[in-house]
C-alpha cells in the first residue's frame, strides 16, 4: 500500500460521495457546490495522471465557468422547490436496479475481460515543463486544427443560439 | 502506484452516478449536471487510457488530454444553449418539473 | 337446237318451270305488290298461273309425240344419306300431265275470276291492302299443287302435300279477324285452325305409309317401290295392307272421307274463289292422284281396295243426306264436294283408276262453275245490299227489317246499314234468274252437271263409276246411286229456293249481275262442262281419257255404255229434280216460312241440318277432354308442381337458403368476417397497448434508453 494508493483511494471517496451527494441533494444549490467538488477532485485526479493543462482548464472552465452558470441559473428559477407528485412510481427502483447492472457489468468487464497491467507512478516535475506543453499545442494547433477551428465555430453558434433563444421579441409581455 | 484499472472502475462508478441522475431526478437542473457528471466520467477515462498508452508505449502521447480539451469545451456550448432552453421553457410554464412535459404522449 | 329435233324430243326440259312460274309470280308481288295496282297484281298473278299451264300443255304434248313414254326430270340433289337416296325430280308422265292440266287449268281461269271477286270483296270488307297477299297465296298454292302431281317419290309428292295444306291454311283464314258475316270474330281463324289440325291427322297416316314403305320397300321413289310391292306383298302382304290403309288416312284428311271430312265445311269461311279452287277442283283431289298413283300397291291387296271403297261410298252418301239440309249456298255445295270425292275415292278404290280420274276431271270443270257462279251471286247480293241500304236513311235503326228470316246471331250489333247481313245464306235470296240472268244459267248448267243429266260431262263420269260398281261391289253400288238420288234432289232445292219465287230480301231484290271479269271465266267453265263427256265417251274408239292413263296405269278395261246402269241414273236423277220441283218450286218458299221438308221429315230434317252431330261429337268425344288433360297438365303439373313446388320453393329455396343463412350468416359473416374484424381489433387492442410505452415522460424514455445500454453491453460482455 503506497502512498499513492491511499490518496487515490481518498480521492475517489471523496469524488463519489459528492457525486452521490449531487444526485440525492433536496436543494439544487447544494447539488450544484457538490458538483462542484466532485470536478475539483477529478482535476486533482487529472494532476496525479500527468495532465496539468486539463486539469487547469477543468477549474477555471468547467468549475468555474459552467458551474457558476449553472448556478445563476437555480438562483434566477428559483428552483428550490418541487413539485411533491411522483408520476412514475415504478421507475425509481427500475433505474437503480440499472445502474448496478450497469456498474457490475463495467467492473466485470475491467477487471476479467480488459485487464492492463500499466502502473501509474506519481508524475515527475518534468510533466509541468514548458516543452511538454509546448509538445501539446503543436499537436493541438497542427494535428487537431480542424476540430480546434471547428470547436470555435461551435462556440460561437452556441452563444448566438443561447441569445437568440432568449431575447425578448417586442411586444411580448414577460 | 496505482494500476490504470483503478481509474476506470472509477470512471465507470462515476458515469453510472450521473446516469443514475438522470433517470431519477425530476428537476431539470440536476439532470443536466447529472449529465455534466458522466461527460466528467468520461474525461476522466480519456486520460487514464492516454496515460496508461503513454507508460505502456513510453513516449509522449496527448492524444487523450486535446480530446478532453474538446469535450470540455463543447460541454460549455452545449451548457449554454441547454440553460437557456429551460429559461425558455420556465418563462412559458412557470415550473419545470420534467414529468410536466409530457406533451409528446403518444 | 333445231325446232324439229325440240319437237320430238319433247319439252320435257320444261318441268321445272311448273313450280318456277308461281314462284316467281308469288315473289314478285310479294316484293312489288305494294306499288302496283290491283289489276297489275292479278295479271302478275294469272300470268304466272298461265306460265305453268301452257307448260303444261308442251309437257303433255311432249308426253304424247313420245307415246305416253314417261320421263323423268331431274333437279336437284335432295337428301343422300346412308340407303336414303333422294331428290328433286320430276315425273312427266300421261297421270301427272293430266292433273297439272286440270290443276293449271282451272286454277287460272280462277285466277282471272278472282281478279274481279276479289275486287270487290276487299271493298266490301273495308281493306283493300290486302289484295295483294290473296294473290300470293294463291300462287304459293299453285306451286305447291304443281309440286304435288309432278313428283317423283313419296316424299315429292308430301312436300306438296303438306305446301297445299298450308296454302289452304293461309286462305281459308284469310279474312281471319272476321267471321263470314264481317264481324270481328274468331270464327275464320278457327276454321282455318281445323282445316290444318284435321289435315295433319291425315298427315300423320302418310307418314306412317311412307316410314312401312322405306322401311320395308326401301324407297320413297315410285318406280323402286313399285318393282318391290309385289315381293314383299307375297312375303308379308300385311305391309303393303298397313301401308295402303295407312296412305288411306291420309287421304281421307286431304280429300275429306270420312272421318276426316269436317274440316271442308268450315273452310267455306274462305272467300269464294278459294272454295272452288281448293276445296272443289283442285287440292281435295290430291287424295284421289294419291290412290291413282299407288295403284300398283293397291292393286296387290283387294281387302284394302275394299275398304277404301266402301269409305267412298259411305261418304257420298252421308254427305249428300247432309247437303239436303242445309242453307247457306257454299255449304251445299261443300257438302256436294265431299259426296262427289266420296265418288272419286270410290272408284280408284274398286280399282276403276280412268274412271275416277275422268270424274276428277269433270268434278272440277262442273264444281268450280258451282262455286264461282255462287260467287257471283253472293257479290250481286251484297252488291244489291249496299246499293239498298244507300237507299234507306239512317233514321230506320230502330225498325227491323222484316223482310227476310235473319239467322237468330244477327240481331243486335249495328254495322254500317242496321243488322249484320249473311248474303249466302239461300233464305235470303229467291228470284235471282230475273237479277242476275247470266248467272243463273250458268249455275244450271253446272247443276245439271253435278246431277248427271245427259250430255252434260257429269252424267258421262258419273255412270262410269256407277257402271264399275255394279261390277265390283253391289253395296258399294247401291251407296252411289242413292247418293245420286240425293245429289239431284238438293242441286234442285238449290236452285228452286235461289233463283225461282219471289226475293225474299231487298237485297235479293236489288241484286245486280257480275261484270265480265267474273263471268268470262264462268262461261268457259260451263263451256268445258258441256262439252267435257268428250273426254271418255264410252264407245268404241272414244276412251280417249282411257287411252291416255293406260299410258301410266297400264291397260285399262275399257267398258262400253251400259243402258241399264244409266238408265236407272237418269231416270233417279229426273226423279230427284220432279219431287224437289214439287216441293221447292211449284210453291216457293216466302221469306220467313220455316223449309217444307221440316215437318214431315222432323227430327231427320234436324239431323240433316245440323250435319248429323258430327262435329259436336267430336268436340265431346276427344277435342274437350283433350282440353282438359292439357289444362291439368298446364295448371296442376306445370304451374303447381313443377313451377311452384319444385322450381320455387324446392330449388330456389334451397339455394336461397344455401346463400342466404348457410353461406352468408355463418360461413361468411360469422366465420370470415369474424375473422377479419377480429384481425382489426386486435391490431388495435396491441396497439393501444403497446401505445402506452409513449407516455410522454422523458425519464421512461431515458429508462428504455439504460436498459438498452445495459442489454447490449450484457449481450457483447456474455456472448
Amino acid at each position: 500500500m503506497t502512498s499513492e494508493l491511499i490518496v487515490f483511494l481518498v480521492l475517489s471517496l471523496v469524488a463519489v460521495s459528492s457525486a452521490l451527494g449531487m444526485i440525492s441533494g433536496r436543494n439544487a444549490v447544494y447539488s450544484a457546490l457538490f458538483l462542484v467538488l466532485n470536478f475539483v477532485t477529478v482535476a486533482v485526479f487529472y494532476l496525479l495522471l500527468g495532465a496539468p493543462f486539463i486539469a487547469m482548464s477543468q477549474i477555471t472552465v468547467y468549475a468555474g465557468a459552467i458551474m457558476v452558470l449553472f448556478l445563476f441559473v437555480i438562483m434566477l428559477l428559483g428552483a428550490e422547490s418541487l413539485a411533491p407528485a411522483n408520476l412514475l412510481p415504478w421507475q425509481r427502483p427500475l433505474a437503480i436496479l440499472l445502474a448496478v447492472i450497469l456498474a457490475v457489468e463495467s467492473i466485470y468487464l475491467v477487471f476479467v475481460r480488459a485487464r492492463s497491467d500499466a502502473f501509474v507512478a506519481a508524475p515527475d516535475a518534468a510533466v509541468n515543463s514548458m516543452d511538454n506543453l509546448r509538445e501539446m499545442a503543436m499537436i493541438l494547433f497542427n494535428q487537431f486544427l480542424l476540430p480546434f477551428e471547428v470547436t470555435s465555430v461551435l462556440l460561437l453558434v452556441a452563444m448566438v443560439g443561447a441569445i437568440v433563444l432568449t431575447k425578448q421579441v417586442k411586444g411580448e409581455k414577460r | 502506484m496505482v494500476p490504470v484499472d483503478y481509474y476506470i472502475i472509477l470512471s465507470a462508478i462515476l458515469f453510472t452516478l450521473g446516469a443514475l441522475g438522470v433517470l431519477i431526478r425530476r428537476n431539470p437542473l440536476i439532470i443536466f449536471m447529472s449529465i455534466e457528471l458522466m461527460l466528467n466520467a468520461g474525461n476522466l477515462a480519456f486520460v487514464a487510457f492516454g496515460r496508461s498508452y503513454e507508460i505502456t508505449k513510453g513516449e509522449l502521447f496527448f492524444n487523450g488530454q486535446i480530446f478532453v480539451f474538446f469535450v470540455i469545451a463543447v460541454a460549455a456550448a452545449e451548457v449554454a444553449v441547454g440553460l437557456a432552453l429551460i429559461v425558455e421553457i420556465f418563462k412559458t410554464r412557470k415550473n419545470i418539473n420534467i414529468d410536466e412535459m409530457n406533451s409528446l404522449k403518444g | 337446237m333445231h325446232l324439229s329435233e325440240t319437237i320430238s324430243s319433247g319439252f320435257f326440259f320444261l318441268a321445272p318451270w311448273l313450280v318456277f312460274a308461281p314462284v316467281t309470280g308469288l315473289l314478285i308481288n310479294l316484293i312489288f305488290g305494294r306499288q302496283f295496282s290491283e289489276k297489275v297484281i292479278g295479271t302478275v298473278a294469272s300470268l304466272a298461273s298461265g306460265a305453268a299451264f301452257v307448260v303444261s300443255v308442251l309437257l303433255a304434248y311432249s308426253v304424247s309425240i313420245n307415246h305416253g313414254e314417261r320421263v323423268s326430270v331431274p333437279l336437284a340433289e335432295w337428301i343422300h344419306i346412308g340407303t336414303l337416296q333422294l331428290d328433286w325430280t320430276f315425273r312427266v308422265d300421261s297421270l301427272s300431265t293430266t292433273m297439272m292440266l286440270v290443276v293449271s287449268g282451272v286454277g287460272t281461269l280462277i285466277h282471272i275470276y278472282a281478279i274481279g271477286y276479289m275486287h270487290e270483296d276487299v271493298r266490301f270488307k273495308n281493306d283493300e291492302g290486302r289484295y295483294n297477299r290473296f294473290f300470293i297465296f294463291l300462287n304459293l298454292f299453285i306451286a305447291a299443287m304443281m309440286i304435288l302431281v309432278s313428283g317423283d317419290s313419296f316424299m315429292m309428292l308430301f312436300v306438296g302435300w303438306e305446301g297445299v295444306g298450308l296454302s289452304s291454311f293461309l286462305l281459308i283464314g284469310f279474312w281471319y279477324e272476321m267471321d263470314t258475316l264481317a264481324r270481328p270474330s274468331w270464327a275464320n281463324s278457327n276454321a282455318a285452325k281445323k282445316a290444318f289440325i284435321v289435315n295433319r291427322i291425315g298427315d300423320f297416316g302418310f307418314l306412317i305409309a311412307g316410314f312401312l314403305m322405306f322401311w320395308y320397300l326401301g324407297s320413297f321413289q315410285f318406280d323402286e317401290v313399285f318393282k318391290a310391292a309385289p315381293a314383299i306383298a307375297e312375303s308379308a302382304p300385311w305391309v303393303i295392307v298397313a301401308i295402303t290403309l295407312f296412305m288411306l288416312v291420309g287421304v281421307a284428311g286431304k280429300s275429306a272421307q270420312i272421318p276426316l271430312y269436317i274440316w271442308l265445311p268450315d273452310a267455306m269461311a274462305g272467300p269464294t274463289p278459294v272454295s272452288a279452287l281448293i276445296h272443289a277442283a283442285t287440292m281435295v283431289t290430291a287424295g284421289v292422284y294419291l290412290v291413282a298413283r299407288s295403284a300398283p300397291l293397291y292393286t296387290l291387296v283387294p281387302q284394302a281396295q275394299y275398304i277404301v271403297a266402301m269409305v267412298g261410298a259411305g261418304t257420298a252418301l252421308f254427305a249428300a243426306t247432309i247437303a239436303v239440309g242445309q242453307y247457306d249456298i257454299k255449304k251445299v255445295l261443300a257438302y256436294s264436294t265431299i259426296s262427289q270425292l266420296g265418288y272419286m275415292i270410290a272408284a280408284v278404290g274398286m280399282g276403276a283408276y280412268v274412271a275416277g280420274m275422268f270424274h276428277l276431271i269433270a268434278h272440277a270443270f262442273f264444281k268450280a262453275l258451282l262455286f264461282l257462279s255462287a260467287g257471283s251471286v253472293i257479290l250481286g247480293l251484297e252488291r244489291g245490299h249496299h246499293a239498298h241500304a244507300h237507299h234507306v236513311s239512317h233514321v230506320d235503326h230502330g225498325k227491323k227489317k222484316k223482310e227476310g228470316k235473319k239467322k237468330e246471331e244477327e240481331r243486335g250489333h249495328n254495322e254500317e246499314h242496321g243488322e249484320a247481313f249473311d248474303p249466302g245464306d239461300m233464305r235470303n235470296m229467291g228470284g235471282m234468274r230475273k237479277t242476275m240472268p247470266l248467272t243463273f244459267w250458268l249455275y244450271l248448267i253446272g247443276a245439271l252437271a253435278l246431277a248427271g243429266i245427259f250430255p252434260l260431262v257429269g252424267f258421262w263420269s258419273k255412270d262410269e263409276i256407277l257402271l264399275d260398281a255394279s261390277l265390283h261391289y253391289t253395296s258399294v253400288y247401291w251407296q252411289l246411286t242413292i247418293a245420286a238420288f240425293f245429289t239431284a234432289f238438293y242441286m234442285g232445292r238449290q236452285i228452286w229456293m235461289v233463283f225461282f219465287g219471289e226475293p225474299r230480301h231487298a237485297a235479293a231484290a236489288h241484286a245486280q249481275e257480275s261484270p265480265k271479269v267474273i263471268t268470262v271465266p264462268l262461261m268457259i267453265l260451263a263451256g268445258l262442262s258441256v262439252l267435257g263427256g268428250a273426254l271418255n265417251l264410252p264407245f268404241e274408239g272414244f276412251h280417249n281419257l282411257g287411252h291416255w292413263l293406260g299410258y301410266t296405269l297400264g291397260e285399262v278395261e275399257a267398258l262400253p255404255l251400259d243402258l241399264k246402269v244409266a238408265g236407272i241414273s237418269t231416270v233417279l236423277a229426273l226423279l230427284a229434280i220432279l219431287i224437289s220441283w214439287l216441293i221447292y218450286g211449284r210453291n216457293t218458299l216466302r221469306a220467313g216460312q220455316p223449309d217444307p221438308l221440316k215437318r214431315p221429315l222432323g227430327f231427320i230434317f234436324t239431323g240433316m241440318e245440323n250435319k248429323w252431330f258430327v262435329d259436336e261429337g267430336y268436340f265431346a268425344v276427344i277435342v274437350n277432354p283433350f282440353k282438359k288433360i292439357s289444362q291439368f297438365l298446364a295448371d296442376v303439373i306445370d304451374e303447381r308442381f313443377w313451377h311452384d313446388f319444385v322450381h320455387d320453393t324446392v330449388i330456389l329455396g334451397t339455394y336461397n337458403w344455401l346463400s342466404e343463412i348457410a353461406l352468408d350468416r355463418y360461413a361468411d359473416q360469422k366465420g370470415i368476417d369474424a375473422f377479419a374484424n377480429w384481425l382489426g381489433d386486435a391490431t388495435q387492442s396491441v396497439s393501444a397497448t403497446l401505445r402506452k410505452v409513449q407516455n410522454g415522460f422523458v425519464r421512461s424514455y431515458a429508462l428504455a434508453v439504460m436498459l438498452g445500454v445495459v442489454l447490449i453491453l450484457g449481450y457483447l460482455i456474455f456472448k
